[in-house]
């Protein structure tokens, strides 16, 4: 298009309102100039906005979005696809005029400076929740709890708020960063949860994963919190890997040219905290982990994933995490620590079923997680008075399994049962503290009274948009002897740019 | 040990190893182009159904090992992937089908969209920033991206280019003599109105010359309310449409009150090759939507 032809096309569109009146030769003469000052102006702009689009053009990273020039080398020995998509369709358009090729102009969104920004969204969320037992004492017998493990503040609280920002770097990496912002007992506590880089380009399905990220270990672990069908994390979550765990380190990983989804990878991970808390110095880092996911469809309605994951640890000196009631800190000055090994297995299994595959109208999920953990070592325990060392040894389990079903558009119900189970031994060899040998015993929390949490948990919520949702939970928790009745209403809304989700 | 590495070795280089090209396509219609452009030069893979909604697919691990085979993957672009194929990219681990790529196709970068948001706000429901992708629906559309993506194919496998460059001409001939005898089927539709259920017909009706006479869906992809369907029953009252144009897809319950309540006959169009049983290649799919629009049959 002829720019001067523009100018002069916006320049008289302005002009016309002027026409109306009857104008004298020097008002004629002064709107003349004017009039060349506009043009000079938006000539410029224009040009300016040419050179912008012309620079776009080159960055863009789709090639075609300049068809014509890619084209026409390539198609040489098929002539008459060499003509430009335009001139195609403008044949085969016949009588309708309308030309409906992209001319380089199209993708508006996409030019300006705005054009590169990463795409950011943020996730609010937040719960109602009443307890019919004092929170307080709340603990699970036969673990020592760590990381962000515990139940959700009663009364009304904003959960965590999530801001995740993202975009590729470059075309051999792509970047990641998640912040969360959530309330505890110290305060509100803003949180690095993941800043990772992702390679794109690596030959042969390899992929590396570099910096903080959330450890292949189950499911749910590497799932955000606002993509759960819960309120709060189940039972084995809690007690095994404090919630959520994440963690700094690098991963490489494998996909299989198979038609059957398989994937395999390893993981070096820093372990500097719970479930970990190990040797921080070493090159390969604290912890590492292994995992294998394998998945596929059966027919187009069905799409299963199963995955396994052994976790090597050696805690040391491991204590709690932050601020949990029966943790190993707490009791004014008294701790307990824990060194020696810590290895986690973890084996999942997620099964998606829509009919025909279209999940929009109605939809079920059920998937279950199972962890198993052997520790072997020493508990150390440390008050004002002096230390104790506890020789041992134990074997913890849990599982959980729940299913979701959507059973009209925007509604869906679910079931969870979770439950957790010990076999600890453990004795005083060394007592130089304050506290007799069966209070030691007692406050380790590594004793289960003979009791194994579990809970049940029933939900139902409503989806208004894919971006809100909101939801009931009840939860009947056997953690203790004691049952707790527990209700939950939350909120969950994303805002932004449209976050793709795995499976 | 030797064993073992010459079978890794196998494992690795047999993607390389195949003389056709692999093609992923996201949606139907472009299975079908593929297929039609390609012949047995191609292997094509679908990774969604004409029954399932492309807004909603989740990057599934069947998908995942499918796109790390591919070399060229075709999808419609315009974020009508933008809730799975990100994800799906990277976890696929295949650099040849990454965006910039020869391998990475999208359909709408050839054509020009429509709708086009002046304003981006989620209270206007769920809005493509750069048009509507639903551009399945024109085949003067079909045609401009099947020149790009003949060219797109002999550009991957230039073994194989004057196979696809003849027949994307024999395509392209077939098809513009087909569009010539749609576009006389379709004069009397010319200026014709219809009710919509999702704005998934605009590319159809730019075609044909039709006006749409209201959307079901108020905002698209929320739920029709009440008040809206009142009004939209209130504004069908003092100016009468043709019909009502739903999809497979949708939920039919609105459709049929709606119908009911208005007497216009309700017009289930295929809205992709193979979303009815009339519409099984991309021929027959104008067939059959210039077919029941004509009709104005259920």
């Amino acid at each position: 298009m002829s720019r001067t032809l523009l100018a002069s096309a916006c320049a008289g569109a302005l002009l016309v309102p002027y026409s109306a009146f009857a104008a004298s030769d020097p008002e004629i003469a002064e709107l003349k100039a004017a009039m060349a000052e506009m043009r000079r102006d938006y000539e410029a702009r224009i040009g300016a906005l040419e050179k912008r689009l012309a620079q776009a053009e080159r960055r863009a990273p789709n090639k075609d979005a300049a068809p014509a020039k890619a084209a026409a080398p390539v198609a040489a020995p098929a002539p008459s696809i060499a003509t430009s998509p335009a001139s195609a369709a403008a044949v085969a358009a016949g009588p309708v005029t309308d030309p409906v090729a992209s001319p380089a102009v199209t993708a508006p969104a996409k030019a300006g400076a705005g054009a590169f920004n990463p795409a950011i969204s943020l996730i609010l969320e937040g719960t109602a929740a009443g307890y019919s037992r004092d929170r307080d004492g709340w603990r699970v017998p036969g673990f020592t709890l760590g990381g962000h493990a515990g139940l959700p503040p009663e009364g009304l609280s904003v959960g965590h708020t999530e801001l995740v920002v993202s975009a590729n770097v470059d075309d051999w990496f792509y970047g990641q960063a998640t912040l969360a912002v959530h309330d505890d007992e110290e305060g509100t506590e803003l949180e690095l949860e993941e800043a990772f880089i992702d390679t794109l380009s690596l030959p042969a399905g390899l992929g590396l994963r570099l910096g903080r990220f959330f450890p292949q270990i189950g499911y749910l672990n590497t799932h955000h919190p606002h993509t759960w069908y819960f309120v709060d994390a189940p039972l084995p979550n809690q007690a095994f890997l404090g919630g959520q765990w994440y963690d700094d380190g690098a991963r490489l990983s494998w996909v299989a040219p198979t038609d059957l989804f398989v994937e395999i990878g390893i993981e070096a991970l820093r372990g500097g905290s719970y479930p970990v808390d190990g040797d921080t110095d070493s090159l390969v880092g604290g912890a590492q982990n292994a995992y294998a996911k394998i998945g596929g469809s059966v027919g187009a309605e069905h799409e299963w994933q199963a995955g396994v994951s052994y976790l090597w640890a050696e805690p040391r000196d491991r204590t709690s995490g932050h601020g949990h009631e029966h943790g190993g800190e707490g009791h004014g000055g008294e701790s307990f620590a824990f060194s020696g090994d810590s290895p986690l297995f973890a084996a999942d299994l997620v099964w998606k079923w829509a009919p025909d595959g279209n999940s929009t109208e109605r939809h079920a999920v059920v998937q279950a997680e199972y962890f198993r953990r052997r520790e072997d070592g020493d508990l150390t325990f440390l008050d004002d008075t002096g230390s104790a060392l506890l020789p041992y040894e134990g074997t913890q389990q849990g599982f959980y399994v729940q299913g979701v079903y959507q059973f009209m558009p925007r509604w869906r119900a679910g079931l969870r049962y979770d439950r957790v189970w010990s076999d600890n031994a453990l004795r005083v060899a060394v007592n130089e503290s304050g506290e007799d040998d069966a209070d030691l015993l007692d406050e380790s929390g590594l004793l289960d009274d003979g009791h194994d949490p579990d809970r049940w948990s029933a939900m139902i919520d409503y989806s208004h948009s894919e971006y809100s949702r909101l939801r009931l939970q009840f939860t009947r928790d056997y953690t203790l002897p004691e049952a707790d009745n527990q209700v939950f209403l939350q909120y969950v809304m994303s805002l932004g740019a449209h976050g793709a989700h795995k499976f | 040990m030797t064993r073992l590495l010459i079978a890794l070795t196998l494992v690795l280089a047999a993607p390389f190893a195949q003389a056709t090209v692999r093609v992923f396509t996201c949606e139907p219609e472009w299975e079908a182009l593929a297929r039609e452009l390609g012949g047995d030069r191609v292997e094509v893979y679908a990774a969604t159904t004409a029954q399932q909604d492309p807004h909603r697919i989740q990057a599934r691990p069947s998908l995942i090992a499918q796109l790390r085979q591919a070399d060229l993957l075709v999808c419609t672009g315009a974020d009508l992937e933008a809730g799975w194929l990100p994800v799906l990219l990277r976890q696929a681990r295949n650099p040849t089908v990454q965006p910039g790529q020869p391998g990475h196709f999208l359909a709408a970068d050839s054509v020009r969209l429509l709708e086009v948001p002046t304003t981006l706000d989620r209270a206007e429901g769920d809005v493509h920033p750069q048009g509507n992708p639903h551009i399945q629906v024109d085949p003067r559309r079909i045609a401009t991206v099947a020149a790009a993506l003949g060219r797109r194919l002999a550009e991957i496998d230039a073994a194989n280019a004057a196979v696809f460059g003849a027949r994307t001409d024999d395509f392209l001939k077939r098809w513009r003599a087909a569009i010539a005898r749609w576009e006389r089927q379709a004069a009397s539709l010319r200026g014709k109105r219809f009710v919509v259920q999702h704005a998934e017909w605009v590319y159809l009706f730019d075609w044909l010359g039709i006006q749409t006479a209201g959307a079901i869906e108020p905002k698209p992809g929320l739920p029709p309310a009440a008040g809206h369907l009142a009004a939209l029953k209130a504004q069908l009252a003092s100016r009468r449409a043709d019909g009502i144009v739903r999809s497979p897809l949708g939920d039919p319950k609105a459709v049929e009150w709606l119908a009911a309540e208005t007497g216009l006959p309700v017009i289930e169009l295929p809205q992709t090759v193979g979303a009815t049983a009339d519409a099984g290649s991309l021929f027959a799919l104008f067939d059959a939507i210039l077919g029941r629009l004509s009709d104005g049959r259920r």
